[in-house]
């Protein structure tokens, strides 16, 4: 645990006083909080406390009406998506966002789409330049279906797969874009406990081999207490603890949050 | 310098300096307009309950007057010749729902509104082989006579098919929202799964909704025909419906009359006073285009539902 | 047995990304192709000049419109207007320019038929599905009113036709009154030929794939880094170029002259037809299509003298239309993702072939 803590980095993502509404629904409430380098940050809540909006405001889907964002030094008063992929920042979705009509593999080379840069003339030859660069993204894909072990599922049509291997295909096409920062909505949302081990040894490769940071929403809670450097916890749109999962763990406030306590 | 004159100026002269000559092109517009929407009705009728575009539409129209038409031609009395045609109507109903309806339940968009292109073709196929594709005149009874008020000539026949138009609409309306089967319409229309995990007997309401879309045909064809004769023209119509619908949102019944409306208006107007700029005939495109202007303001019609993506 | 692919091992990422991966089916392409290009020492000239030629023109129409709809999503009522655009300009380039090259002047017109399809596709960055169908049918009726009113366009001519000029092409004549049938479709065979190992080319590689994720999900699309708007606009382009050069190839290898009626909306629901029964995002479901639409009418005029019905000519032509629809309804409820999936079917059931499974 203290080697993984030398190699936490600065912040490489800052949030400060992020407000959210949607017309009268406020799904943030000044929310601040930062991600440091190479770091697991697992973001906790009960439903509806604004996770998944605040990873949205994250990359540019949503953008808040107070607040900034900071990424690699530049602060900015809302992302915009191409911006956020360009920059480095991927992510799954809670409820898989996957183009069902492509293979896995065209899915996962789409994640490749940003570095490609063979213009339009190249493509309509194929032959040469354009086909070079098609290999060679082919054979970076190849390694993460390797490293996610979905071979056997490449040319299946991801709309026919099952629940759990799409969530990988996902998280694939996430990977392909060699991300800095890798944003998991509930990537282990109706799973079971095989695919749960599965998923989580994914993620620590990641952290590891890659330094990848990673910031993912989770409910299974030995899953956030196992794999996470550091836990932020939501409520009703409200940071109400930031810290190591031990600390959070033992927080009133959180305790009270998940046991449904009454709030003003 | 002439041409902005000719463009911006000129035609808003021509209309303050005939205001008779004004109100008449205004009011044959909204005319016009409340036969587009009598078949845009049809449409969104269909469409809010199976979520289906049917293109068929404007060929039922036609089928439903070629039918009345035919039957009083043949000798019947127009009460009986009302009563068999709506009788076909339901059995149209019936047929489409059971070769067509039923088997494409769970397909794409697309490919439903493709398949109501092919009813078209096939409706109007057996309607020329069974009636005969002249252009036949239809009477049945509705008066005619002309009178004016203020100076503006009116006709009766206009003011019925309004009346008609302004009647359906509100028995519609309330159909949707206070009954039963209203309610149930509208499950089917977001989502057709969900409705059937209800109980809601999908195969019954389809047959209902197309019976009462083909009874709407019937009365668009009495007006339509009754004013320019019983002919194949009257299925392009369908064309016209859908500048009419994205300007009232495809869901709404008010939508369609008030989008119905302002194309026949508009239309009417762009014709008069600024087609001769163009050489005539704008009206072809004009609807389209105004339609499309409006869709890039206001994406969802007048009327219609906001869709929220979500991810 | 034919059909195994036992033995074909993939050695490299290259092999596998081929256009025909299987060695039969290569051969099999091959083979088609040789044929085409021997067909005019068979066919007589009705077969060619009635079937062959259009159905090749509107085989190139429906990869164009299949690369818009199919590939890309947006759903487009406007080809026949695209079309339009590519016969008209490809008349008014050659006859301001006869000593150019005809078809240079038909992909001149394409161009303009991009920039056209450029201009329509604009509105695509707010509207979907059904909603943006009607700015194509703006598209679709503008431009045909646009050529029927301005005199420019058909050389002020009275009745407002135009005619394709007598033009050749390495000494030989390819379009006009003299140009042969076997000359005109062997100039359409090499035109489309090509189109469509370039239009196959773009939809398999990053192209193709951003075209197709903007068709499935374009919020995750935007989130990966496509531009949305960039990208409809370029399907947009690419798919009305291929229209263009369709509609000048109809013009000029096929119906000699024409005037605004022969693009009309009824066009464009025929190539719409051609992608939804052929396969939507499938090049050779382009060409299943126009093959199945451009029989059909063929097969229903023919047929019924076949089997000793006669019929007066108007009573037949209602047939022939009631009997399109239903073969259309037909097709939908059989395979609504067309004769390309019926076809990948069937080599299936070929690899296993002569086992059950």
């Amino acid at each position: 645990m203290t080697q993984k803590a030398r190699q936490i980095g600065d912040t490489l993502l800052k949030v400060e006083g992020v407000s959210l509404s949607f017309g009268g629904i406020k799904a943030l409430n000044d929310v601040s909080f930062e991600i440091r380098e190479r770091e697991i940050l697992a973001i906790i809540g009960p439903n509806g406390a604004g996770k998944s909006s605040m990873l949205n405001v994250i990359n540019g889907f949503y953008h808040p009406q107070e607040g900034t964002i900071t990424y690699k030094g530049k602060t900015r008063k809302q992302m915009k998506p191409h911006a956020a992929a360009k920059t480095g920042i991927a992510r799954t979705f809670q409820n898989i966002a996957l183009f069902r009509g492509m293979s896995t593999l065209d899915n996962i080379m789409t994640g490749r789409l940003l570095k490609m840069r063979r213009n339009f003339l190249w493509q309509a030859i194929y032959w040469g330049p354009a086909k070079q660069e098609e290999m060679a993204h082919r054979a970076s894909v190849e390694q993460i279906i390797d490293f996610l072990e979905i071979q056997s599922i490449r040319r299946t049509p991801v709309g026919r797969l099952p629940y759990g291997l799409q969530k990988r295909v996902e998280l694939g096409r996430a990977l392909a874009a060699e991300p800095d920062l890798l944003l998991l909505d509930e990537p282990m949302a109706g799973m079971n406990v095989e695919e749960k081990e599965d998923m989580c040894r994914f993620v620590l490769d990641l952290n590891d081999e890659f330094g990848t940071t990673i910031a993912l929403i989770e409910h299974d809670m030995s899953v956030v207490m196992d794999i996470s450097d550091r836990v932020v916890v939501l409520d009703y749109g409200r940071k109400i603890a930031d810290g190591s999962p031990d600390q959070v763990r033992a927080n009133k406030d959180v305790i009270d949050a998940y046991l449904g306590v009454g709030h003003d | 310098m002439e041409i902005l004159y000719a463009f911006f100026i000129a035609p808003f002269v021509d209309m303050a300096s005939d205001h008779i000559f004004f109100a008449e092109v205004v009011i044959v517009g909204l005319l016009t307009g409340v036969m587009y929407s009598l078949v845009a009705l049809g449409f969104v009728l269909i469409f809010k309950a199976s979520g289906v575009f049917n293109f068929a539409q404007g060929v039922m129209v036609l089928f439903a007057a070629l039918t009345l038409v035919g039957l009083m031609e043949h000798g019947a009395p127009v009460w009986l010749a009302l009563i068999v045609t709506v009788g076909v109507m339901i059995a149209l109903a019936f047929a489409v729902e059971w070769i067509m309806l039923r088997r494409l339940v769970n397909q794409e968009e697309i490919v439903l509104f493709m398949s109501t292109i092919g009813l078209s073709f096939v409706l109007q196929g057996l309607g020329e082989t069974v009636w005969g594709s002249n252009v036949k005149p239809l009477d049945i009874g509705i008066p005619d006579e002309s009178f004016e008020v203020g100076g503006i000539l009116l006709h009766e026949f206009d003011l019925f098919a309004a009346a008609s138009g302004a009647v359906l609409v509100t028995v519609l309306a309330v159909f949707f929202h206070f009954t039963r089967i209203g309610r149930a319409l509208r499950a089917v229309a977001d989502d057709h799964q969900a409705a059937l995990s209800v109980g809601i007997p999908l195969k019954t309401i389809w047959i209902i909704v197309w019976s009462v879309a083909g009874m709407v045909g019937l009365v668009a064809g009495i007006m339509w025909g009754a004013k320019s004769g019983v002919q194949f023209s009257l299925s392009l119509i369908a064309l016209k419906a859908l500048p009419v619908l994205i300007l009232g949102g495809f869901t709404s019944v008010p939508g369609a009359i008030v989008g119905g409306l302002i194309i026949g208006v508009g239309e009417k107007i762009a014709e008069i006073y600024w087609g001769p700029l163009f050489g005539g005939a704008i009206e072809n495109w004009f609807a389209y285009v105004l339609a499309l202007v409006f869709l890039l303001f206001r994406p969802q019609g007048l009327f219609g539902e906001r869709i929220i993506e979500r991810v | 047995m034919l059909y195994r692919e036992a033995g074909q091992l993939k050695t490299s990422y290259a092999a596998d990304q081929m256009i025909f991966p299987i060695l039969q089916d290569r051969i099999f392409v091959i083979l088609v192709v040789v044929a085409a290009y021997l067909v005019p020492l068979i066919a007589n000239e009705y077969w060619l000049q009635a079937v062959l030629i259009p159905f090749l023109i509107l085989a190139l129409a429906a990869i164009g419109l299949n690369i818009l709809t199919g590939y890309a999503g947006q759903l487009s009522l406007g080809t026949g207007g695209f079309m339009a655009v590519g016969g008209y300009m490809t008349y008014k380039i050659t006859t301001a320019f006869p000593d150019l090259n005809v078809l240079i002047a038909v992909l001149m017109a394409g161009l303009i038929a991009a920039l056209v399809g450029l201009v329509f596709g604009i509105p695509s960055l707010r509207i979907k599905g059904f909603y943006l169908a009607v700015a194509t049918l703006a598209a679709q009726f503008f431009i045909l009113w646009l050529f029927n009113k301005v005199g420019w366009f058909v050389n002020y001519s009275p009745s407002g036709t135009i005619t394709a000029p007598p033009r050749t092409l390495l000494g030989i004549m390819v379009t006009g009154p003299e140009a042969t049938a076997p000359t005109r479709y062997l100039v359409v065979l090499t035109f489309v030929a090509l189109f469509a190992l370039v239009a196959k080319n773009l939809v398999r590689g990053r192209i193709g794939r951003s075209w197709m994720a903007i068709r499935d999900m374009d919020i995750a699309a935007e989130i990966i880094g496509i531009r949305p708007y960039q990208t409809k606009l370029l399907a947009f382009a690419i798919s009305s170029f291929y229209c263009g050069v369709a509609g000048g190839l109809y013009v000029f290898c096929y119906l000699g002259s024409a005037e605004t009626e022969a693009f009309n909306i009824f066009l464009s629901f025929n190539v719409l037809f051609m992608i939804i029964i052929g396969g939507l995002g499938s090049i050779l479901g382009s060409f299943l299509g126009a093959a199945f639409i451009t029989m059909v009418p063929i097969f229903l005029t023919n047929a019924p003298p076949l089997i000793g019905l006669s019929m007066p000519i108007d009573l037949q032509k209602h047939i022939e239309v009631m009997t399109f629809g239903g073969l259309i309804i037909f097709f939908l409820i059989v395979e609504p993702h067309g004769i390309a999936r019926l076809w990948q079917i069937a080599k299936e059931k070929l690899r296993l072939w002569p086992f059950p499974y």
